[in-house]
């Protein structure tokens, strides 16, 4: 469970961030969304650590990381991983070098115990037959599952994925939206994603945080954002007819 | 305004060396980095090191022969001029120039995509320490080689100084070893040895800093690197200026 705790986070010249508080339980799959600029990413990168919060607190099962000492946010950081906007595989290695870094950074086993977890997390992924490849002859939805094999492959508690869906058709999206939600509730992980993929809302979401401008505008579930009333989320969620037709239709049925 | 970036800059630089060097997490991951930027900064320099030094040996040996040489000189003159040339200036410090211009722009090239295409934010969200894990291995990989090249670059300037005596038939071989022989102070090669050392820093560290520390696309992943050439090529003549002050 992470907890965000009136978090605030500015810039030299922008106040990005204004007292944000919340809950994202384990074994959810937790969604961030919003308008770009809204902050999304900002909340996210508070989170994880890459932006120090200006007044708040993120709290890891009760760890407040906001006060913890350098090493122990290091060790911190190997219960988390993290699927990027870009993937950000790592281009000099192969699928399968990409998948075993973590393994090889922070391990104990042996070459074959940490090349038969890569392995099986590449094939947890349906990707075993690329593992010889580069991340450059690979496609973006492939590219994602590699970065969520790698993520997982510690056996993380929390997992932070920043737009997964950037870039990638309506169908190579929900594999990754139903990859990391069923991995959600396989390894019971805390997991956060920063998105603006109605799909992904309407199909995993069961805990949803709407940001608007910086501050926390709504949350709830998927199905309580159908019949919502606040005006922000419904012309956010409703932007595209596509969704106000399904939303009428099921008004019909 | 410009003393306090350069200063800001400065301390940056400093920080983020306090960062690299650190304890390796995994030295049989910090190895395995250092064989391949041995090899992907130094080895694959060793061509276009040999290949210009050749000529530049073999040009100067051509200059003084036919320019400077004159009757009242000693015949040894040419051969002498060429290797304390090579040895003094060219194959530690202005190789290093040239090496600045391609090794250091890899390197901020390489590290600033990272930058931009987030793996530098994967390994940090990983619990690694970038800075130690990427620019350690290139720094010590370069402090090793360069000497090495510097060795190359002697060695492939006295070879093309003697191709204008045995090809060309500028001078003779006789005067050729005559001057390459007369006089030898071996303190001139451990000095060109010991400048390569800091220049081999400067080539590393100083485009890796640029790399590192850019924010945005590809626009300004170009500029650092740039901006990594010239810096580590100024910095470069003005360390040779002290280091050759102290070393003479």
């Amino acid at each position: 469970m992470i907890e965000i705790k009136d978090l605030y986070k500015s810039f030299p010249d922008k106040e990005v961030l204004k007292d944000i508080s919340t809950t994202f339980e384990s074994g959810k799959t937790n969604l961030i969304i919003g308008q770009s600029g809204s902050g999304k990413t900002v909340l996210m990168k508070c989170i994880v650590g890459l932006f120090e919060p200006t007044a708040g607190d993120v709290l890891y099962d009760g760890r407040s990381f906001v006060t913890m000492r350098k090493k122990e946010r290091t060790l911190l950081r190997r219960e988390m991983g993290m699927i990027f906007q870009s993937a950000a595989l790592f281009d000099s290695l192969s699928v399968l070098e990409n998948v075993m870094f973590p393994l090889d950074m922070f391990s104990p086993d042996s070459y074959a115990e940490r090349k038969r977890r890569a392995e099986f997390c590449l094939d947890r992924v349906n990707l075993l037959d690329a593992a010889a490849k580069f991340p450059g002859e690979i496609s973006g939805g492939m590219q994602k599952r590699v970065a969520i094999a790698r993520a997982i492959v510690l056996n993380p508690r929390y997992l932070f994925c920043d737009e997964p869906n950037s870039g990638l058709d309506p169908k190579t999206s929900l594999v990754i939206d139903e990859l990391i939600h069923s991995i959600t509730h396989e390894y019971n992980m805390t997991t956060i994603i920063n998105t603006h993929d109605m799909n992904s809302v309407m199909g995993i979401g069961e805990h949803i945080l709407y940001i608007y401008e910086g501050h926390k505008e709504w949350e709830g579930t998927k199905e309580e954002v159908a019949t919502s009333q606040n005006e922000r989320l419904n012309s956010f969620i409703f932007a595209s007819d596509l969704f106000r037709k399904v939303q009428r239709a099921a008004a019909n049925e | 305004m410009l003393i306090i970036n350069w200063l800001t800059s400065l301390g940056r630089y400093l920080q983020l060396m306090g960062r690299t060097f650190s304890r390796p997490e995994r030295m049989r991951m910090f190895f395995r980095q250092y064989v391949r930027e041995m090899a992907q900064l130094g080895v694959d320099s060793i061509g276009i090191v040999l290949l210009i030094s050749f000529f530049i040996g073999a040009v100067i040996c051509i200059q003084i022969k036919l320019n400077v040489q004159s009757a009242w000189m000693p015949h040894w003159v040419s051969g002498y001029v060429t290797r304390e040339i090579m040895l003094l200036e060219f194959s530690s410090s202005i190789m290093c120039l040239i090496l600045a211009g391609k090794v250091g722009s890899n390197i901020a090239s390489e590290i600033g995509t990272m930058r931009t295409t987030q793996q530098i934010d994967a390994l940090e969200i990983m619990g690694v320490n970038s800075a130690s894990y990427l620019i350690l291995p290139k720094v010590l990989g370069m402090v090793t080689m360069v000497p090495l090249l510097v060795v190359f670059s002697t060695v492939s300037g006295i070879v093309g100084a003697y191709a204008t005596a045995y090809v060309g038939h500028i001078i003779t071989p006789t005067d050729l070893t005559a001057g390459m022989q007369h006089d030898f102070n071996q303190w001139f090669f451990w000095m060109g040895a010991i400048k390569s050392l800091f220049f081999a820093f400067i080539i590393s560290s100083v485009p890796a800093f640029y790399g590192y520390t850019v924010d945005g696309g590809s626009t300004e992943v170009g500029k650092a690197s740039t901006d990594a050439v010239v810096t580590s090529s100024i910095l470069i003549l003005f360390s040779d200026l002290f280091l050759t002050q102290m070393l003479s």
